[in-house]
């Protein structure tokens, strides 16, 4: 028999998030709060919002949340763990907000090993200033901010977590997917150990989620998961990096 | 009556303690005072420097145009600050480091062998100690019992009671001898 | 019972903040407020705070809102350019009213300018700092005692009001030292407060209504209306100063911190010899104590604004305060602080009529 997994009750009754169709953040974010509601944190957790897309999820959900400013959710969080310790804190940010303007943020929080959780929904680019480059945009991606295509010597080269995360002393260090129920699945597992590290205290948890951005990348929501299956999965494969 | 005074010397001679103990007697001994240092780049080597006013009234600007007192551990802090002591005022010279020097005949000038009497109180890093007892002799600042009360309660506050005697024998040989 | 000590500046406050129940601090090194940092560095520990030496001045104001949204009593402190980096933080603060208690060692000139005193970050700190509409209450202490005093006041300020006080300091009171009291210990609860700018509540148990609001629920234009009110009261009723013999006086200083004790000075030596020179010690610079100008002798001949920076910024707000009805002049100085002298004979020109106008 079919099982229906019903929409966590903190996502009740809610306004619709304002994101385009075909956007991650929506499975992203209802993945988040079925592991909070499975784990009976509804009262304790508290999401630190980036700006831009993702901040649109604060009004999908009831939780306790603060939106901040761009690419300070990392260390705002930071604040309030260390006064409220027993709480779930965890950010949700974008690519931009991680890896162009807050990374000195992740680098030093990865250093501390602070106990909090980051979860990064990496889309390859600046969603709600139209789809400009981000520090994650492939090579050859075309942009507003890079037309011809990103180019390696005119605009540097993508980030990668593994590559710049995979040697430091953190709980845990993972990429998700939201392009397919496998990778749902495995995305929302990865997502309850960061939280279950957390809540026992181990250091600091940070997961990737790679999501399609059909209107920025110019495509159909289906031909952006497609984009992904075929052409991002190579370039920031879904795995565990850190399990310490 | 506000007394400003001015203590200088080499980075590393105890010049901030010595006006941090200066300070802390006007307090201990019911005065009002106020403390300030050179900092920064001056911090090590070169010349460091603190002043302090010391009153019993309310002081309103803590730094010193005109002294009234210069301790004076070292050659080119007295020439620094020499020529800002008012007339009648007081130079304690560190006579154990600053020799054949000529001094301002309108300013009263005492040679304080701060080595050669500490070493004789036995307590050879007593030198601003002893510096201490000589400016409270001729200057009259400060009672010499007050003085030797609230230096034991500083060093004992700070953990380090096991020189107080020490210290009292360097603040006294300075008092009695210079 | 008061416990007396002689401490330095930046140390006294931050032993005062404290007291007053603080325990977390996120910050930078910079001269001349670094011992704040370092004090509060070992501080912390015995009484099971925290404080992270952040990588940035940026980082040590979002950590400090976040400690702060968290129900903490907070602290960050910078100087000069490091308070530049402070900003943004500052808006958001403001923007989600967020209480903190923010210090501004200042030290000299733009850019990395030096590390000796100034009073160089008067507009920035109390007609700027963060995009938009932004305004903080600005405390500034004229003496080590009120550098203890005012971080009581700054954290009853902020949590009054919901907003950011910020404490305008240079680099003398920072580094000086004098005799002090000191408050007793104090326990801060983190559930005392209502958590603000929690956007959702759960259930009405969670967090209080009236601190429900923030901008995206309720839109930009319901929230002018409460961001103008609460500025407006504050303006009405946090005014503090203190005036100095200005009732009959022929010219009245206005200054704030180091240079008002040059003032003093200058007013004690000047009616020593039967110049009627008076003095408004600011302190607080926002809201500008518009009401100490209201005791000063209606036939005072002008103002004496004496501040360490190039421009003369405390000038406009005079201006404002007596609306244009004195003429106005200037003593104006970096890195070096004032001379009383110097006040003395400025005073003596103004009367004599050959002083010029700012």
């Amino acid at each position: 028999m079919a099982k229906t997994i019903e929409i966590p009750k903190i996502m009740q009754g809610c306004n619709p998030h304002g994101c385009c169709a075909g956007c991650g953040h929506g499975i992203a974010t209802r993945i988040i709060y079925e592991v909070i509601e499975e784990m009976g944190l509804e009262r304790t957790a508290i999401a630190f919002h980036d700006l831009a897309c993702g901040s649109n999820m604060v009004f999908a959900q009831k939780g306790n949340a603060f939106s901040g400013a761009h690419g300070r959710a990392i260390p705002t969080a930071t604040g309030y763990k260390r006064i409220r310790p027993d709480s779930l804190v965890f950010t949700y940010a974008g690519d931009g907000a991680t890896y162009n303007i807050g990374m000195q943020h992740t680098v030093h929080t990865a250093l501390r090993d602070e106990n909090i959780t980051a979860i990064v929904v990496n889309n390859t680019t600046f969603g709600m200033t139209g789809g400009q480059m981000s520090a994650t945009s492939t090579i050859g991606q075309k942009t507003t901010s890079s037309p011809a295509g990103r180019d390696r010597k005119k605009n540097g080269n993508p980030v990668s977590i593994e590559n710049l995360y995979g040697g430091m002393d953190i709980a845990y260090l993972a990429r998700g997917s939201v392009d397919s129920v496998p990778n749902i699945n495995k995305t929302k597992a990865m997502i309850k150990k960061a939280f279950e590290k957390q809540m026992a205290g181990e250091g600091f948890t940070y997961i990737e989620i790679l999501a399609p951005c059909p209107t920025n990348w110019g495509l159909t929501p289906i031909e952006a998961q497609k984009r992904i299956q075929n052409e991002l999965l190579a370039v920031y494969p879904v795995g565990e990096f850190i399990d310490r | 009556m506000l007394k400003e005074i001015i203590c200088a010397g080499f980075g590393g001679q105890g010049i901030i303690t010595t006006g941090i103990l200066i300070s802390y007697c006007a307090f201990e001994t019911g005065s009002q005072f106020t403390w300030y240092p050179s900092y920064g780049s001056e911090m090590r080597g070169g010349t460091a420097n603190c002043t302090i006013k010391v009153s019993d009234e309310e002081i309103a600007s803590p730094l010193a145009k005109e002294i009234d007192i210069l301790v004076g551990m070292s050659g080119p802090a007295i020439d620094k600050f020499v020529g800002s002591i008012r007339p009648g005022g007081y130079l304690f010279v560190n006579s154990s480091l600053v020799k054949d020097k000529t001094y301002r005949d309108d300013i009263n000038v005492v040679m304080v062998d701060t080595e050669a009497l500490a070493k004789e109180a036995d307590n050879p890093k007593g030198a601003n100690m002893v510096m201490i007892g000589a400016l409270v002799k001729h200057t009259g600042i400060m009672s010499l019992e007050g003085t030797g009360a609230a230096i034991e309660k500083y060093f004992t506050e700070h953990g380090k009671a096991k020189f107080n005697e020490a210290n009292q024998r360097a603040l006294k040989i300075g008092y009695e001898k210079c | 019972m008061a416990e007396r000590a002689i401490m330095k500046g930046n140390e006294a406050l931050a032993e005062a903040a404290i007291r007053e129940g603080c325990r977390f601090f996120s910050g930078y090194p910079i001269t001349p407020q670094t011992e704040i940092l370092e004090y509060l560095s070992w501080r912390m520990d015995e009484v099971g705070g925290t404080l992270i030496q952040t990588e940035d001045e940026l980082t040590g104001l979002h950590m400090a809102m976040g400690a702060s949204i968290a129900g903490g009593r907070v602290l960050s402190t910078s100087s000069g350019p490091g308070f530049a980096l402070f900003h943004e933080g500052l808006s958001y603060l403001t923007g989600f009213d967020v209480p903190a208690v923010i210090v501004d060692v200042q030290r000299a000139g733009n850019a990395c300018g030096d590390i000796g005193a100034s009073q160089g970050d008067y507009e920035e700190v109390v007609h700027g700092g963060g995009n938009g509409d932004s305004q903080f209450i600005v405390l500034t202490p004229g003496s080590v005692q009120e550098q203890v005093d005012m971080v009581a006041e700054a954290y009853e300020l902020a949590e009054k009001y919901q907003n950011p006080t910020i404490i305008l300091s240079d680099a003398i009171l920072g580094q000086m030292m004098e005799g002090i009291v000191l408050p007793d210990m104090k326990e801060h609860d983190i559930d005392a407060l209502d958590i603000p700018a929690i956007i959702r509540p759960l259930d009405e148990n969670l967090s209080n209504p009236k601190r429900y609001y923030s901008p995206p629920l309720i839109g930009l234009n319901a929230y002018a209306e409460i961001w103008k009110n609460k500025w407006d009261i504050i303006r009405e009723t946090e005014q503090q100063w203190e005036n100095v013999q200005v009732a009959d006086a022929d010219v009245v200083c206005v200054a704030y911190g180091i240079s008002s004790r040059v003032c003093k000075e200058a007013v004690k030596k000047a009616r020593a010899k039967g110049i009627k020179l008076g003095l408004i010690r600011l302190k607080t610079a926002w809201p500008f104590p518009v009401k100490a100008f209201e005791e000063v002798n209606p036939d005072v001949k002008g103002y004496l604004s004496v501040e360490m920076n190039i421009k003369g910024q405390v000038v406009p707000d005079i201006k404002l305060a007596i609306k244009c009805a004195k003429p106005v002049y200037g003593y104006f100085s970096i890195v070096d602080v004032h001379d009383s002298d110097k006040v003395i004979e400025l005073a003596e020109s103004i009367i004599a009529g050959t002083a010029e106008e700012v």
